[in-house]
């Protein structure tokens, strides 16, 4: 019952975030005029965007509503009701502005009969749970830091962590140890960022080796095409749980 | 009707609450003084389940609350700061709070009775401090609970609100229900207290009526009551 209010004092921000969503699919069709080659470009903004939207939202979310949150806490509810009521009520509204801003193009454009369906519904899937990872880091964060700048600078340094520098450093390190056998490590080190993951689980759907890079080579050579798909949605299924099970930990034990 | 067993609490390095015992009956109107700091409030959020406990039990009818959050169906809480969402109505957020609970309002009277309905339709976010306190005591007022916890309920009230304030209080107290208070204000401890409990250093320094309190410190009003025992413990 609760939740229908978030949904209505988000339902602006959704809306633009859905129409964001559909002018891009629009866009990226009539450019490319190829479903699939579309559905690449659409890999490579997904894999950045869906967690920095996720991230933003999260953390602004949370320190906005945090009065509301205060207020509920003295009526009868659960402390876990309350923060994952929350959190899901944001997380699917941010995903079901994903999915149906860019599935409605798509489905106009006339993906269903074309070869790349599998793809482009992976490409959803993935996008829907890299919002839900990144709208529980983000709780998380907010959840831990009372000081409204800092949160919203860790959360904003945990994307670019993740996005951008995690890649960097992962390449640096890939030259410096050139001559040591290193695809166990670089292996662990891409199941340790989500970004990475989904990546490379799109990648591997659409077969394109070119694309796979170190990581993704190693991942195909070490797990084979399939069972590195299911190795890596099964890794962003933890990556999502374990963040969510923390904010439950952490929210039981917060002070107010 | 609450019982709390040595309760601690500390924020850090700060110790708020030190092991403190109270028990409070059932009926009556209990104010909770104490210097600035003292753990009023801490010990208040604690029984509400807002505030964490290091140690302690909190008991309410002979039943733990510590992690439960049924109970809180029957607490009434005023907090200190009104928060609200700044971009709901009022009318918005008392339908909101309404859903929450199951069960007969009485928030129209409360309405009328603190004159908010040219309110109504405003946004929280545009309205004075002192308004912004009237809908929190209706907010607080309308569910009609056993346990009534008011923390400085008096801040930002014109004096016409107070005197409404008063009464509703005593209403209360005579339908037979717990109101537990803090406040800053001598006069009105004066006037409405059937008991005081006085927090120093995070633990009971004395419970007792007023009057109790004036023979102890042997002082004729309550400031200087207050002020003695302050004047003792801190030189």
């Amino acid at each position: 019952m609760t939740y229908s209010f978030f949904d209505l004092m988000r339902s602006r921000w959704s809306l633009v975030y859905f129409g964001f969503y559909f002018l891009l699919g629009m866009v990226l069709l009539f450019l490319n005029n190829d479903v699939s080659k579309a559905v690449i470009t659409m890999m490579n903004i997904i894999v950045v965007l869906t967690p920095l939207i996720g991230t933003i939202f999260g953390v602004m979310y949370y320190y906005n509503s945090k009065e509301f949150t205060e207020l509920l806490l003295a009526q009868p509810l659960r402390r876990s009701t309350i923060f994952l009521g929350q959190y899901f009520g944001l997380a699917l509204s941010l995903a079901g502005s994903l999915v149906f801003g860019l599935g409605i193009p798509f489905a106009i454009y006339g993906i269903v009969g074309s070869g790349a369906l599998v793809s482009f519904i992976l490409l959803l899937a993935v996008g829907a749970l890299l919002t839900f990872i990144f709208v529980a880091l983000a709780y998380n964060i907010g959840l831990s830091n009372d000081n409204k700048i800092k949160g919203f600078g860790l959360a904003i340094l945990l994307w670019l962590f993740l996005a951008v520098i995690y890649d960097g450093m992962f390449l640096i390190s890939l030259v410096m140890f050139d001559d040591y056998p290193i695809d166990k490590f670089s292996l662990i080190a891409s199941m340790l960022n989500p970004i990475d993951l989904s990546r490379i689980l799109i990648i591997l759907e659409l077969d394109i080796s070119v694309l796979l890079g170190y990581t993704g080579a190693v991942f195909q050579k070490f797990f084979g095409t399939s069972f590195g798909m299911l190795a890596s949605f099964g890794l962003l299924l933890i990556w999502c749980a374990a963040p969510v099970a923390l904010i439950v930990h952490k929210a039981k034990r917060k002070d107010f | 009707m609450i019982s709390v067993e040595t309760l601690h609490k500390s924020f850090g390095k700060l110790t708020v609450l030190d092991g403190l015992d109270l028990s409070i009956d059932e009926g009556g109107i209990f104010v909770i003084l104490g210097p600035n700091g003292s753990g009023k409030t801490t010990l208040i959020k604690s029984i509400l389940g807002m505030v964490v406990p290091d140690k302690g039990n909190i008991a309410i009818d002979g039943k733990p609350v510590l992690k439960e959050w049924q109970y809180r169906g029957n607490i009434d809480y005023l907090p200190q700061i009104a928060n609200f969402p700044s971009n709901l109505t009022v009318a918005e957020l008392l339908k909101l709070v309404k859903q929450l609970r199951d069960r007969p309002t009485r928030d129209q009277e409360l309405i009328e009775l603190f004159g908010l309905e040219p309110f109504l339709e405003k946004k929280l976010g545009h309205l004075s401090g002192g308004t912004k306190q009237k809908v929190n005591i209706v907010l607080t007022f309308m569910f009609n609970s056993d346990l009534i916890i008011l923390d400085e309920p008096t801040s930002g009230l014109d004096p016409i609100a107070l005197l409404h304030l008063k009464e509703l209080i005593l209403k209360e107290k005579e339908a037979g229900k717990t109101v537990l208070i803090t406040t800053h204000i001598m006069s009105f401890v004066e006037e409405m207290a059937d008991e005081i409990v006085f927090l120093l250093d995070g633990k009971i320094y004395f419970k007792g009526t007023v009057n109790e309190l004036q023979q102890k410190t042997e002082q004729q009003d309550l400031e200087h009551a207050i002020a003695q025992i302050l004047k003792t413990e801190h030189v």
